[in-house]
């Protein structure tokens, strides 16, 4: 891109802070040259310039207006150490794929940094009020989107993280070498609290590990939160007893107000309850706050992504569902929907599968093929247990250990409840399958190929999983992914 | 007797699977082992779910690199302890993990008790569950 001299950065001070308005390049925040220290947050924004706006104008306004930037010149910058705490955009490359000849319009990926001091210790929403404060309804821009973020380790160490991580999850539930198995109670609205509680009760002596209140089930006049929490743990603890094995159902605690969650978290805590639940429209602080308070009762902490699609799934504006997975386990949650691949919700295999490495590694290499533009150390964070949910069922079963691994919940709600049947039969369906298809690939069949035979082999013996694989084995999802990697194999050059 | 779907205590990865044979043992004492994970042989005749601590039937095995060796010790456990629940353990030692990677039973009792839910009613319509196991109500050594 042509660095025409009148956008340089002007390094006269009288000229500098003069009133009046001047281009972000000119005021400092594109510096092609800066090196990132191990210390800086990197924001990597993919950004659409409007009509006329060249790219590193648009990188630098964005570093501007999500640091210390405003529209005009204020000669009080000179009273600070005002270098230091401007956000520099340093690379800009075109997004392969867009532009001229493709049906998209010229995108840029900006990768802007952000000095330490910035950012208030322990605060994801101090973080966010700057990174996506204000700088997405700028104008210069038509369209933004957050993809990723390189947080310093630095950084880091001033948040507690998950409040019990995927180890110390597994030691207190006793289940290893295998991924976890819930589903939630449906249908997820209208049923009193006795009748949802046999739900959970059958769904759990069947052979699930979890069961789990949906999102929008909090406090409604069909269901009042207490009666849930009371029935719940009926079944949780007949279902333990009959089994022998450590059980669970995410009550969900979120409500209108902090003090509300505290009590029906200290009312779960009471009951016995190993895990409670919250959904991310409370909000970061009220996320943070509930991961303390889980750490210091011993409680595993489940979110719902409830409301994440609003601004992640389009292409060209908003925040990368990787973004949100990072923020999370700074945040200290412990289970994170994270998308299934093969279920009925977006997701597209290897974006999917930087969600989980980006939840569950302790040290994630730079790979843009999953959408991860950094190498991020995750400093001894613990790790976040991701969940697969939605429209998944005991055929696809060899799909789900292949693409997703043995650290993940699948929860398999219809799946189990919709069994001919019935739930304890659903239930038995989905963990034969699992536990075939763990041990076929333990023992080093390819179960990518075999799976279908493996699980129709072990039909033989548990009808249930048989009368599933007839009811839903051919069911799939096949709809083209939105958000899909933009990644050119060689890296391209600064523009 | 228990009177879920398996009539059996369903702790481990494979319970809901058929008993596993000696070849099928073998083939998951091989997955850790090529893993580096570190094998473990334990039994208990107490099988609550949060008793943690199952007996060990000697240390982890940590030098071990034969699966065969391995059998020999559960089959030697299985014959010392015949009516006990027993189970193997691979320990990964990798930073971020430092913790059991696998678990299943090899060995159960003839006949499982099962567990009995004891409720204590609180205020409130509260209840404190306490999970109590059948075999326990006889002495150490005589539960099965």
């Amino acid at each position: 891109m042509s660095n025409d001299m009148s956008d340089a950065p002007i390094t006269d001070g009288k000229k500098r802070y003069a009133s009046g308005v001047l281009k972000y390049k000119q005021m400092g925040y594109w510096q092609p040259d800066y090196v990132p220290k191990e210390t800086d947050l990197i924001a990597l924004f993919r950004i659409t310039p409007q009509e006329g706006v060249p790219a590193d104008e648009c990188a630098a306004a964005v570093a501007g207006e999500s640091s210390t930037a405003t529209w005009t010149v204020v000669w009080t910058d000179r009273l600070t150490a005002c270098e230091l705490y401007r956000a520099k955009a340093y690379r800009v490359d075109p997004v392969p794929n867009t532009g001229h000849g493709t049906k998209t319009e010229q995108q840029y990926f900006a990768y802007i940094a952000y000095d330490l001091d910035l950012f208030e210790p322990g605060s994801i929403a101090n973080m966010t009020a700057s990174i996506i404060g204000n700088v997405f309804g700028f104008k210069a821009v038509k369209a933004l989107r957050l993809e990723d973020m390189r947080i310093p380790v630095a950084y880091l160490k001033t948040f507690q993280g998950p409040a019990t991580g995927v180890v110390v999850e597994r030691e207190r539930l006793d289940k290893f070498g295998r991924p976890l198995l819930g589903a939630t109670t449906k249908p997820k609205l209208g049923l009193s609290g006795r009748n949802y509680g046999r739900v959970v009760y059958e769904g759990l002596k069947g052979g699930l590990d979890f069961m789990k209140d949906d999102e929008n089930i909090n406090s409604q006049p069909f269901m009042h939160w207490r009666d849930r929490f009371l029935y719940c743990m009926e079944a949780v603890n007949r279902a333990s007893a009959a089994t022998g094995e450590v059980k669970g159902h995410y009550l969900n605690v979120t409500a209108g107000t902090m003090e509300e969650m505290y009590a029906r978290a200290e009312f779960a805590k009471s009951l016995g309850s190993v895990i409670i639940m919250i959904d991310l429209v409370i909000g970061y602080t009220a996320i943070q706050s509930m991961a303390i308070w889980a750490r210091k009762n011993d409680m595993i902490l489940h979110l719902h992504r409830a409301g994440n699609s609003t601004y992640s799934r389009q292409k060209n504006h908003g925040m990368n569902f990787r973004v949100i997975c990072k923020w999370m386990r700074m945040a200290g949650v412990d289970h994170i929907h994270a998308g299934t691949v093969v279920g009925k919700l977006e997701g597209d295999p290897l974006m999917i599968r930087g969600f989980y490495d980006t939840l569950l590694d302790t040290h994630t290499p730079q790979q843009l093929e999953k959408g991860l533009f950094f190498e991020q150390n995750w400093a001894s964070l613990n790790k976040v247990m991701p969940v697969a949910s939605g429209g998944i069922h005991a055929g696809q079963m060899h799909q789900l250990l292949t693409y997703l691994g043995d650290d993940v919940v699948l929860q398999f709600g219809g799946g189990t409840i919709g069994h001919p049947q019935g739930i304890q039969a659903g239930a038995t369906a989905n963990r034969v399958a699992l536990e075939a298809m763990v041990m076929a690939r333990n023992e080093g069949r390819d179960i990518w190929n075999e799976g279908p035979q493996i699980l129709r082999d072990a039909g033989k013996w548990c009808t249930p999983l048989k009368q599933a694989l007839d009811i839903w084995g051919d069911v799939t999802f096949n709809y083209e992914s939105t958000d899909t990697a933009d990644y050119a194999p060689t890296p391209t050059a600064s523009v | 007797m228990m009177t879920n779907s398996n009539q059996r205590l369903t702790q481990g990865q494979f319970s809901f699977l058929p008993d596993l044979t000696d070849t099928q043992i073998t083939a998951q004492l091989e997955y850790a082992l090529k893993k580096g994970w570190a094998i473990g042989v334990e039994y208990t005749d107490d099988p609550h779910p949060r008793n943690t601590y199952w007996e060990m039937f000697g240390n982890p095995m940590f030098d071990l690199k034969d699966a065969a060796g391995a059998l020999m010790e559960i089959n030697s456990c299985r014959k010392t302890f015949p009516s006990h629940y027993i189970r193997v353990t691979a320990f990964d030692a990798t930073r971020g993990v430092e913790s059991p990677t696998m678990s299943y039973l090899v060995n159960r009792p003839a006949k499982e008790p099962g567990f009995g839910l004891v409720r204590q009613e609180v205020d409130n319509r509260a209840i404190r569950y306490t999970i109590h196991s059948y075999a326990t109500d006889k002495p150490e050594g005589e539960r099965y």
